[in-house]
């Protein structure tokens, strides 16, 4: 299939090829970042976690709107405005939905799915009562259109960049968050042994449902910046559900760096195979590769020791 | 029709006012019947087969999907429907009956169409039903209405391949959507080579079929590639990277849903000016409903082949555009299909007024040949395998959400379900 092209031309569209698969990374870890908070951290599987994705895309629209009409010399930066307001937004959500509902199924995991799922089916309608069926626009700053020209060939799309700046600074955010603070000592604490972790004076239900809302409003933040590549409508939150599973579960639910390995693995493989086949076929490949590998690997690319 | 709309409006207030005034009760129901007992013929005459209609009113269905993902593209046509149904009543309703709706919610989910297409038939007994919009909700209901003997009047655009006596297809089936834009495409525009692609199901599949046959066999000219991505897909990167690659005169784009959302913001984002025409790109799946998704901006500069355009010039559609948005909101956009469904209860009210009756089997027989020249899209006629005779159109898109007509074909196209040669 290269025979007719020079190898300039080949040169950059591997260059581009190349972007495009760390474009997708970047899509991956953002949607499955918050997700493998609540998963892997808490055991909740939330079936309703594109929800609060698509509950940031619809604070982004409507602050986008807002500033449209009240401030069009701000913006240029609304959409920085939005995603703070996506965060809590979404975070402010799931903490209510942890207390009215998740925090009396901790002791029943798979329950958890079947109450999020319908969670997920109430906040669909909620957004198709408030905001209409359709999809709606959302109007973005003109500066994040278009892409950057480096050869004839070769573009670089702004908002990939622009995904790949939000994916890198939540990543970092969040493993500063586990990993250096206080809160985030007490999240692996209460995840390692819970009665201990109580018994040592931490609040540990206050700790899930900050945990729990913090994973959401990650989630929030992943919707508000999909708005620049995907759609926003009530029930768009279902396209990411099974991409955000997959990497989660592949990477090992309780590992935060398996779920960045997953992410990279699998958007690799994809954007390669979906160059060199046809859309349909690279799914189906993916899938078959992460079925194989997890026969082999059932906990996933990267574990923890747990205590169980 | 504009004469009758007219008199009706004072007829309906002098209606409501005397139901108000309860002494005036008795009064209203002895006038009003007499008023229309002139065209009103016996029901044991009109209606021998036990279907809901009663000396005053007809009862029929709407069914389409209100919850669920399918409900962003079947509203529209909800509110053509209802807006249709609205009209004919203000006009003294069919053979002097009142048209009331049962209306039921598919949910997006197929199984749950056939059991609501059984309800609405079995129990309810409509004299017609309107709704279905994807294929696979069609195919859901198709033995219902065969077994039960309904009458459907389907307002989608469609790969074709079906031909029942118990539907109505208002909408387009595949060639008479594809072959006229390709034909204007290569003559226009010069274009030598093509791109394919769409979401992966039956109708971008067949519809890249035909547009395929008739790109190589027929105009002689080059398909470089096609390809197909799963429903929902939200990264169209590397398909673009390989449109780059191949530099197609021509992208034929055939991708639905949210997918086409990601599609055109990507397009663009990757440096594709579609208003710039290198490459063109051609889509029949992006109505006018559909750009207020993508926002014009990301669209501007594509073609679409369809046979209604929100912005068509003549009186018919500026009556129309104004009616919808009366009904629903000043800010509502039109597309293809929902002036298809709107088309939907005219047919079946000429149809009735044809046949003398709303016997299902008097309608399937008088439905061929009927004309209705107040359609928004102009004129159009029902062939006799139930597709409708009508023109295709080219729009070009604007950046503010509509479409400018291009192209418009001077012959009416003739409905081919079964097209010869493109199988």
């Amino acid at each position: 299939m290269f025979a007719d092209y020079s190898w300039s031309e080949l040169g950059s569209i591997f260059a581009m090829q190349g972007f495009a698969g760390l474009v997708l990374f970047s899509v991956f870890v953002l949607m499955a970042l918050g997700l493998a908070i609540i998963f892997g951290q808490m055991g909740v599987i939330n079936m309703a976690h594109g929800e609060f994705m698509i509950l940031g895309a619809y604070v982004t629209y409507l602050t986008s709107n807002f500033f449209q009409a009240a401030a069009p010399a701000l913006m240029p930066i609304s959409f920085f405005i939005a995603m703070v307001l996506a965060f809590f937004a979404s975070g402010a959500l799931g903490m209510l939905v942890e207390m009215a509902l998740i925090r009396f199924l901790y002791k029943r995991p798979l329950d958890t799915l079947l109450a999020t799922w319908g969670l997920s089916l109430i906040l669909q309608q909620t957004y198709r009562t408030i905001f209409g069926a359709r999809e709606v626009g959302v109007t973005l700053p003109d500066w994040m259109m278009g892409s950057l020209p480096l050869t004839d060939l070769v573009e670089i799309p702004i908002n990939g960049l622009i995904v790949m700046a939000i994916t890198l600074a939540i990543t970092m955010a969040v493993a500063l968050v586990m990993f250096r603070s206080r809160f985030g000592a007490q999240i692996r604490a209460v995840v390692q042994n819970r009665p201990m972790a109580g018994a040592v004076g931490i609040d540990t239900e206050k700790v899930d449902r900050f945990t729990f809302g913090l994973g959401c409003g990650i989630a929030g933040v992943a919707g508000s910046a999909f708005t620049m590549i995907g759609s926003t409508g009530p029930s768009s939150g279902q396209l990411y559900i099974v991409d955000t599973f997959l990497v989660v579960v592949f990477g090992g639910a309780t590992s935060l760096i398996g779920t960045v390995a997953s992410a990279f693995t699998i958007s690799q493989a994809q954007s390669t195979m979906e160059f060199f086949l046809s859309g349909s076929m690279a799914k189906v490949l993916t899938l078959l590769t992460v079925v194989a590998i997890l026969m082999l690997r059932p906990q996933g690319l990267f574990t923890l020791k747990v205590r169980r | 029709m504009k004469t009758d709309k007219n008199g009706a409006a004072p007829r309906s207030m002098l209606r409501r006012k005397l139901m108000i005034g309860a002494a005036a009760m008795a009064l209203s129901v002895a006038v009003l019947p007499r008023v229309g007992l002139a065209q009103t013929p016996p029901t044991s005459e009109v209606n021998t087969t036990g279907l809901a209609v009663t000396d005053d009113t007809v009862t029929v269905g709407i069914l389409h999907s209100i919850t669920g993902t399918m409900a962003i593209s079947e509203t529209g046509s909800v509110q053509a429907e209802k807006l249709a149904i609205k009209q004919i009543n203000d006009m003294g309703g069919v053979l002097g009956r009142k048209i009331e709706v049962v209306q039921e919610d598919g949910s997006s989910d197929w199984p749950t169409f056939a059991e609501k297409a059984k309800k609405l038939l079995v129990e309810d007994k409509v004299a017609a039903v309107f709704g279905c919009w994807t294929s696979a909700s069609r195919k859901a209901v198709l033995p219902v209405f065969e077994q039960y003997n309904g009458m459907l009047y389907y307002p989608t655009f469609y790969e074709g391949l079906e031909e029942s006596p118990n539907v109505i297809y208002t909408g387009q089936e595949a060639t008479q959507q594809i072959i006229a834009g390709l034909d204007w495409v290569a003559k226009e525009k010069g274009a030598k080579s093509f791109y394919l692609l769409g979401s992966d199901y039956i109708w971008p599949r067949t519809s890249n079929k035909i547009a395929r046959k008739h790109i190589e066999d027929k105009l002689g000219l080059k398909v470089v590639g096609e390809e197909y991505y799963p429903l929902g897909h939200t990264q169209f990167n590397s398909v673009i990277n390989k449109i780059k690659l191949r530099k197609p005169d021509v992208i034929y784009a055939i991708v639905v849903g949210g997918s086409n959302v990601a599609f055109y913001k990507q397009l663009k984002a990757a440096g594709i000016d579609m208003t710039k025409e290198k490459p063109l790109l051609m889509t029949i799946s992006v109505t006018e409903d559909e750009i207020r998704g993508i926002g014009g901006e990301n669209i501007e500069g594509a073609y679409a082949t369809m046979k209604y355009f929100q912005s068509l010039e003549n009186e018919n559609n500026a009556e129309f555009v104004k009616a919808f948005k009366d009904m629903w909101g000043q800010d509502i956009v039109i597309g293809d299909v929902t002036q298809a469904a709107y088309l939907g209860p005219w047919l079946w009210k000429a149809a009735v007024e044809k046949a003398g009756s709303f016997d299902i089997d008097k309608i399937k027989e008088a439905s061929p040949g009927i004309e209705l020249t107040t359609a928004p899209e102009g004129y159009v006629k029902i062939h006799e395998n139930h597709h409708l005779w009508s023109k295709t159109r080219v729009g070009h898109a604007k950046a503010d959400g509509q479409y400018e007509v291009v192209h418009e074909t001077t012959e009416l196209m003739e409905p081919d379900p079964f097209p010869e040669g493109y199988q």
